[in-house]
C-alpha cells in the first residue's frame, strides 16, 4: 500500500513534467489545428535562451519573463517567415516542415550551446515538501504554475473574443476571412502563445532532466501521449492526461512485471493506442459532430 | 437614379491558368435583391468569390464608392459585405452563440452586439434555443438559417447568399425565402443571391442576370424574365 502511493505520488511528479508540455502540444493545436513535431525543440531552445540569460547574471525571475517574451516573438516569426508561404500546402508539407525545424533547432542549439550536460536552477528550490523525497519543491511549484498556466489559457480561450476568433481560426480559415477575421496574425498569435507556453514548460522540465539539446525528445512523445489521452481540444484534458500518463507509466513500471524502468515509454505509445481506439477525441476532448 | 452600390466592370476570374469568368458586367442598386442564375459550373459561385476577394481576378469591381476588387477578404467583410458561403460556412465545432459572436467580430460594441442577437432571434426563433448547442448538431436548414443570421450579425450593407436552398427541403426553402425577403425589407440589407432554383429566385429578386460558361448572356427585370416563355424554355428549363 504505502508502495502504491509512493509511486502515484512519484507519478505525480514525473506527470507534470508531462502536462506542462501537453499543454503547449493543445496550446499550438487550438491554434493552427496541426501538431508541431518541433514543440519540444522550440521549448529546449528557449530554455538555453534563459540559461544563458541566467549566465550573464540576470536574476532568475528576470530571465524567466524575458525568455518567454523573446520565445513569443521568436513563434510569431517562425510562422511568419517560414509557415506562412505554405498555408495552402497540404498537411504533409507542414509535417514535412516541422521535421525540419526539429532537426534544425535541435542542431543550433548544439553548436551554440555544445551537447553537454548542463544543470538549470530552480526557482522553488530542491527541498522535499511531502513523502520524504518524493514530492519536492520544485515538483510542488511545477504542478502550480500548470495549473495556473492552464486557467489562464482557459479563460483567454474561453471568455476573450480573440480567444473564439483564434479558436475559429484553426478550424475554418476561410470562413473567418468572411467575418474579418484576419486570419493570418491568429496564426501567428498561437505560434507566439504556443512558443511561450513551451518555454514555461522547457523552463520547468529542465532543473529535473538537466538541460541540453536532446532533453525534450521522450518528453515530448510523453506530451503527445497525455495530450491524446486527454483530448487534444481541451486544455485542462491534456493537463490530466498528463497526470494520468505520469502516474500510469510509474505503476506499470513498478507492478507489471516485465515493464520495468526499460519498457516505460512502450507504455506511453500503448496509451496513445489505447485511447484513440476507444474514445478517439481523448478523455475530454469535444466530440466533432456534424450533421449534413 | 441612385448612386451604383455594386458595380463590376469587365471582371475576369482564374483558378491558376484557368480562367472562369469572362468579362462580367453587372450594376446593382441599393436596397435590392439581385439573383445570379445558370447551370452549374456557369460561374455563380466563382462570381461571389471574386466579389469577396478568394478568387484572383481582373477587371473592375466597386462597391458603395470605393474599389474592392484586389482587396484581402477581411477587409471586403469588414466593409459591410457579408458573404454566406456554398455549403454554409458554419463553425461546426463551436457552438450556435460562438458562430453569432464570430459574425460580429468586426465590431467591439459588446451592447449592441447582444442586442442584434436579440433581433436575430426573432428572426430565427429555433436557434435561441440550439443557443449551447453545437453548430455541427443542427439540421440542415438550421445551419442554413445560422449561417444566414451569423451574416447579420456583421450588420452588412449587402449579403452575398450562394445557394441558400441547396440541400433543404421545399417548405424550408419557401420559409427561409420569405424571411429573406423580410430581412431585405425590415434590415435595408442588399441582397445578392446565387441560386439554382430559377423559379424560387426570380420571385424574390428585382433584377436577374443569367450566367452561361462565365460570361453574361441576358440581364433586365426578374419580372420581365419570369414571364419571358421563351427564355424560361431556353434557359431555365421549366
Amino acid at each position: 500500500m504505502e508502495l502504491l502511493l509512493h509511486q502515484v505520488l512519484a507519478g505525480i511528479a514525473t506527470g507534470a513534467i508531462y502536462a506542462c508540455m501537453a499543454l503547449a502540444v493543445v496550446m499550438i493545436y487550438q491554434a493552427i489545428d496541426h501538431l508541431n513535431f518541433a514543440q519540444g525543440e522550440m521549448a529546449m531552445f528557449s530554455t538555453f535562451i534563459a540559461w544563458q540569460l541566467l549566465e550573464w547574471g540576470f536574476p532568475y525571475w528576470a530571465a524567466f519573463f524575458v525568455t518567454i517574451a523573446v520565445s513569443f516573438v521568436a513563434g510569431v516569426l517562425i510562422e511568419r517567415t517560414i509557415f506562412k508561404p505554405i498555408h495552402n500546402a497540404p498537411i504533409l508539407s507542414h509535417v514535412v516542415v516541422f521535421i525540419a525545424l526539429f532537426v534544425v533547432i535541435n542542431s543550433l542549439a548544439g553548436f551554440i550551446w555544445e551537447f553537454t550536460i548542463k544543470p538549470f536552477p530552480s526557482p522553488f528550490g530542491t527541498r522535499s515538501v511531502l513523502g520524504s523525497g518524493l514530492l519536492s519543491a520544485h515538483d510542488a511549484g511545477m504542478i502550480g504554475i500548470v495549473v495556473l498556466i492552464l486557467l489562464l489559457l482557459y479563460g483567454f480561450f474561453r471568455y476573450t473574443r480573440v480567444g473564439l476568433a483564434m479558436r475559429a481560426a484553426a478550424a475554418n480559415p476561410e470562413s473567418c476571412r468572411l467575418v474579418g477575421i484576419r486570419v493570418d496574425w491568429m496564426l501567428a498569435l498561437g505560434w507566439g502563445m504556443a512558443a511561450a507556453v513551451g518555454a514555461v514548460a522547457g523552463m520547468l522540465i529542465a532543473p529535473i532532466v538537466f538541460l541540453e539539446p536532446n532533453m525534450m525528445l521522450s518528453i515530448l512523445l510523453y506530451g503527445f501521449a497525455g495530450a491524446v489521452v486527454g483530448g487534444l481540444t481541451s486544455p485542462a484534458g491534456a493537463v490530466l492526461g498528463g497526470f494520468a500518463v505520469g502516474i500510469i507509466e510509474n505503476l506499470a513500471g513498478t507492478f507489471i512485471p516485465y515493464v520495468g524502468r526499460e519498457m516505460k515509454l512502450t507504455i506511453a505509445l500503448a496509451l496513445i493506442i489505447a485511447v484513440l481506439m476507444v474514445r478517439p477525441s481523448g478523455l475530454f476532448g469535444r466530440k466533432i459532430v456534424s450533421r449534413v | 437614379m441612385t448612386a451604383p452600390f455594386l458595380t463590376a466592370r469587365g471582371l475576369c476570374a482564374y483558378y491558376g491558368h484557368t480562367q472562369v469568368l469572362y468579362d462580367l458586367e453587372f450594376d446593382m442598386h441599393e436596397g435590392g435583391i439581385t439573383t445570379l442564375l445558370g447551370a452549374n459550373g456557369a460561374g455563380k459561385t466563382s462570381t461571389l468569390r471574386s466579389l469577396s476577394g478568394m478568387l484572383r481576378t481582373a477587371g473592375e469591381i466597386r462597391f458603395d464608392g470605393t474599389v474592392i476588387s484586389g482587396k484581402h477578404t477581411e477587409d471586403i467583410a469588414r466593409l459591410g459585405i457579408a458573404h454566406v458561403p456554398e455549403g454554409r460556412g458554419t463553425f461546426v465545432r463551436l457552438t450556435v452563440q460562438e458562430n453569432l459572436q464570430l459574425g460580429a467580430m468586426t465590431r467591439s460594441d459588446r451592447k449592441a452586439i447582444a442586442d442584434d442577437i436579440e433581433r436575430v432571434f426573432n428572426y430565427f426563433p429555433i436557434l435561441r434555443q440550439r443557443y449551447y448547442q453545437q453548430a455541427g448538431t443542427l439540421s440542415g436548414g438550421e445551419q442554413q438559417m445560422l449561417a444566414i443570421a451569423r451574416a447579420l450579425m456583421l450588420r452588412p450593407k449587402l449579403m452575398l447568399l450562394d445557394e441558400p436552398s441547396f440541400g433543404l427541403a421545399p417548405l424550408i426553402v419557401q420559409e427561409l425565402f420569405g424571411i429573406l425577403r423580410t430581412l431585405n425589407r425590415q434590415e435595408r440589407v442588399s441582397l445578392f443571391l446565387v441560386e439554382q432554383n430559377a423559379s424560387l429566385a426570380l420571385e424574390l429578386a428585382d433584377h436577374a442576370y443569367l450566367l452561361e460558361t462565365g460570361r453574361v448572356v441576358l440581364a433586365g427585370l426578374a419580372k420581365e424574365i419570369r414571364e419571358d416563355e421563351d427564355i424560361r424554355r431556353s434557359y431555365l428549363g421549366y
